[in-house]
């Protein structure tokens, strides 16, 4: 139910109001999502659609640190402290 | 896809497991709290790869499994009545009632419409003016905007034919009725990641602070899921209970402002009949006093909604945690995915589902 999905904002529809959509990539496939409630998403950034609406934008800066800090985990790094991740 | 398959690398699965077998000094029991999460870690198998290590219980995270049976039996009479088209997620036709389910009211000359999202059925009001739309609006904070947007479209469009049929439930209540629980289990909690993308997270700052518990909000892939399963043990294990976010790309700490204000606009809070838990207070939405003219309730005078629900399902006991789903002794053997006893066997998101399918049937598969 709480599923939600990343996809990439291709192109605005209609950019304010109620019926703010726009077309949306999900690996290749494209679909019009309702954006009302993310309506500061760029063309060509992401977002977490639920149930054909946007909820979120998804942060990439966020996403590639958790991606760099897996790849430092490999190489042996330290994960026991705390407070560095919140 | 990118943003989900990074988040599934099995190296940095292993690596993540690893980690927490390295930290856990004892056998911790976490709770995660969406029913999401659960599919996801029985799916990936991640109980079993921590299984001796961390257990895992499953929360009250299925908005499905919540449904009070007097909704089921509401929306069944209202598929029933002329010229009316009950739609709903797929999720909800196969909830028992107490006189069968969604499905077998089209095979008595019911309509019902399965739709991917509440702004279809406002779709489908345009299209056929002559019909009510009613939704079922089921769901946690997560699905509100979403029910919420689709009034401010109807009411944009005009529209006098569709109604919702209001079952939305909140989750936080519903863990301070656990917590509060005498013979509640969990140590922590991993934190439903799309819920917090809307509301943000710091509404569990009082819980944690109430209850002592860490609180971690997690995502939904394995890789997050381990992040913030080892979130939990690193409390744990130094002693500290806090609110900590492992889902920073989706969750924000004031979550989603636009979605909190339209929820706001549309909806107030009350108290709520949950299936197997009884009323929650303040567990639950329902349409403010301006937008009652979207309640199928009122619109059709259906069935009220009431918290008991005489039934051989324990779904309350599951739904807390405190049995597994194979210890109910109707597990697999009078209640199974196609003739369920309860919703947590039915929902995409039931704990009962999850291990029929992900452990009862695959095993047997084997």
């Amino acid at each position: 139910m709480c599923l939600g999905v990343p996809g990439k904002v291709v192109r605005w529809i209609e950019r304010s109001g109620p019926l703010a959509r726009a077309d949306v990539e999900f690996a290749g496939i494209r679909r019009v999502c309702h954006l009302a409630l993310v309506p500061e998403v760029e063309e060509g950034q992401f977002v977490l659609i639920h149930a054909g609406i946007g909820i979120g934008r998804i942060d990439e800066a966020e996403a590639q640190r958790l991606i760099v800090d897996l790849a430092r985990l490999a190489d042996g790094a330290d994960w026991s402290r705390t407070g560095d991740r919140t | 896809m990118k943003y989900v398959d990074e988040f599934r690398d099995p190296e940095a699965v292993r690596r993540l497991v690893e980690a927490i077998r390295r930290m856990a000094t004892r056998r911790w029991t976490l709770m995660e709290v969406c029913g999401g999460q659960t599919h996801n870690l029985l799916r990936y198998g991640i109980d079993e790869a921590l299984e001796g290590c961390i257990e895992l219980i499953h929360g009250p995270g299925c908005p499905v499994c919540v449904t009070p049976v007097e909704t089921i039996d509401a929306a069944q009479e209202l598929s029933l009545r002329p010229n009316t088209i009950l739609a709903s997620f797929g999720d909800m036709l196969r909830v028992p009632g107490s006189h069968g389910t969604l499905l077998s009211s089209r095979s008595k000359g019911g309509r019902v419409a399965v739709v991917y999202s509440p702004l279809d059925a406002v779709e489908i009001a345009r299209e056929r003016p002559q019909d009510q739309i009613v939704f079922l609006a089921v769901g946690f904070e997560t699905t509100a905007p979403a029910t919420a947007l689709a009034v401010q479209q109807a009411t944009h469009y005009g529209l006098d034919n569709f109604s919702l049929l209001v079952a939305h439930v909140c989750v936080l209540p519903a863990m301070q009725m656990l917590a509060t629980a005498p013979d509640h289990r969990a140590k922590a909690f991993l934190a439903a990641g799309h819920v917090c993308a809307v509301t943000g997270f710091a509404e569990y700052d009082e819980f944690v602070r109430r209850f002592r518990l860490p609180l971690v909000v997690t995502g939904f892939e394995p890789v997050d899921l381990l992040e913030g399963i080892l979130a939990c043990v690193r409390q744990l294990e130094t002693g500290v209970a806090s609110v900590e976010n492992c889902y920073a790309r989706s969750v924000r700490r004031e979550g989603n402002l636009a979605a909190q204000r339209l929820v706001e606009q549309i909806y107030e809070v009350r108290d709520t009949p949950w299936r197997g838990f009884g009323v929650i207070p303040r567990g639950g939405l329902k349409l403010r006093e301006e937008w009652q003219r979207f309640d199928a309730r009122q619109r059709f005078s259906a069935t009220p909604e009431v918290a008991a629900c005489a039934t051989e399902c324990p779904a309350g006991d599951v739904l807390i945690g405190r049995i597994r789903p194979t210890e109910c002794p109707h597990f697999g053997t009078r209640c199974t995915p196609d003739s369920p006893l309860g919703a947590p066997m039915v929902s995409t998101e039931g704990p009962c589902a999850a291990y029929h399918r992900y452990r009862v049937a695959s095993h047997a598969g084997k």
